[in-house]
């Protein structure tokens, strides 16, 4: 399973490797984000730091839709869905592997956009392990809920709308969590950003758990 | 005579819901601490408690047993459709009543309460699980995907129940489904709220049941018009068909 699972992410990161969607699209999109999010509230350093946090999280989210919706169109093609199927890898292992490559995605979209925070918001990390822990867990839990609705919504006319409406309720616990832990990391204390790492760690936990079990069942459906 | 036991359910739940009306406004005393407004939770929890734990309930099992392969029938699928359709107009009704009540007990319509807000969640939810419903797709698939969706929805479902207990709320703990069990409600006040959880129930049976058999009747109709279009389709290319084999004679050229 885990070697079907390498399979698949090299696959799916190769493509993007080469057609550089991601690169060109998906992050410059997350930092428009940011830019326009800095319009919406005025240029006051204080309000734009106080919000950072909140604001990381909701562009990351954005971006989650995003490459999901490119992780599933690049399937899209001629048979692609078909071949992949028939090519007797395990449903779970097909599951884990874009999650993988969409975790990989995201975790360098989040760098990208700490990066862009740190420059345009004026923040300053304190407590770096709570915040990469925090990233770290957000991102899988991310990227497995993504996949799961990217599946579901896969082959269906209406994707493109209905694929925001399914997954911005699921992860919004995340963007909960993953401001209130990144807030604790940016300004502290680092206490008060701990319980939000249990929450992060249960959803990852959860979807990780469904996809691995579910995939099987939503792959024939689509 | 065979009873229609739908109607049967229905004309108790139109007896129950009555009496918890007449109970709830007209009989029981007001409340020491919260006065006339203690009648609105008459209807408060028992909405709640259908929409979370019979809709809730009974679409996750539905949902299951639809995707375990030796229960698989589309009987589940459409109980899911049925039970996830009417949960949201309870959710929603739970989140009015609700508000109604927080207007002024708490001074605020909305607050960003753990509770609330994982009702709130529940119900754009259990709407995107209806929005992925209405797609139309082959049976079978869009029940597989449908089933797997309601599943995952559900999650929230114990979220929501434990946030009173798990977070600091302002939402008041379990009046009946607390951890200890205990009952803080007694007198006439118990016995128009426990009458309350039953008459909710059964509206909750009944509008489940009618909603099940309008599924079933709109999949006959779906497959009616497939029928006659078909024909339609084949009676329109029957005469072309006769018309490219023998070609109508023209009216001599030159």
């Amino acid at each position: 399973m885990l070697r079907d699972a390498l399979l698949v992410a090299g696959k799916d990161l190769r493509i993007e490797a080469r057609s550089r969607v991601a690169l060109w699209q998906v992050l410059p999109f997350a930092l428009l984000c940011l830019v326009l999010f800095a319009f919406a509230l005025g240029p006051g350093p204080a309000a734009l730091r106080a919000a950072a946090p909140g604001l990381f999280w909701l562009a990351v989210l954005f971006s989650t839709v995003l490459a999901t919706q490119r992780s599933f169109a690049i399937e899209s093609g001629e048979g692609t869905r078909d071949g992949l199927r028939l090519s007797g890898i395990d449903p779970a292992g097909i599951f884990l592997g874009k999650a993988a490559a969409l975790a990989v995605q995201l975790a360098l979209l989040q760098v990208v956009l700490f990066c862009g925070i740190t420059l345009f918001f004026g923040v300053r990390l304190h407590t770096v392990w709570l915040a990469v822990a925090a990233s770290v867990l957000a991102t899988v839990g991310l990227s497995c809920a993504g996949v799961i609705y990217g599946s579901l919504s896969a082959g269906l006319r209406v994707r493109e709308t209905l694929l925001p409406l399914l997954v911005l309720p699921i992860v919004a616990p995340v963007l909960l969590a993953g401001s209130r832990a990144w807030s604790a990391a940016l300004v502290g204390p680092a206490a008060s950003g701990t319980p939000w790492l249990r929450i992060l760690a249960a959803f990852a936990a959860v979807y990780l758990v469904v996809g691995v079990a579910l995939y099987g069942p939503l792959q024939e459906a689509s | 005579m065979r009873i229609n036991w739908v109607r049967a359910v229905g004309l108790g739940a139109l007896v129950t819901t009555a009496a918890t009306v007449w109970l709830g406004l007209w009989v029981t005393p007001p409340d020491r601490v919260q006065g006339d407004l203690v009648r609105l939770l008459y209807i408060h929890p028992p909405v709640a408690f259908v929409a979370l734990y019979c809709a809730g309930g009974l679409a996750a099992l539905s949902s299951l047993l639809y995707l375990w392969h030796r229960t698989r029938s589309l009987f589940w699928d459409r109980l899911t459709a049925a039970a996830v359709e009417v949960g949201v107009v309870f959710c929603a009704l739970t989140l009015a009543t609700g508000s109604i009540w927080g207007r002024p007990s708490w001074g605020v319509w909305w607050t960003w309460d753990a509770r609330l807000t994982s009702t709130a969640l529940l119900l754009v939810l259990l709407l995107g699980y209806l929005a992925l419903r209405r797609v139309s797709a082959d049976p079978e698939v869009r029940a597989r995907r449908c089933s797997v969706a309601a599943l995952i929805a559900l999650i929230d479902v114990p979220i929501v129940h434990f946030s009173v207990d798990w977070w600091q709320t302002l939402h008041q703990s379990g009046t009946v489904l607390n951890p200890e069990l205990k009952l803080y409600v007694h007198g006439s006040i118990a016995w128009t709220f426990l009458l309350g959880f039953i008459a909710m129930a059964l509206v909750f049976t009944w509008m489940v049941a009618v909603r099940y058999r309008i599924e079933v009747l709109a999949d006959e109709v779906g497959d009616e018009e497939l029928e006659i279009s078909l024909a339609e389709r084949r009676a329109e290319g029957a005469p072309d068909d006769a018309g490219l084999a023998v070609p109508e004679p023209t009216g001599g050229a030159r």
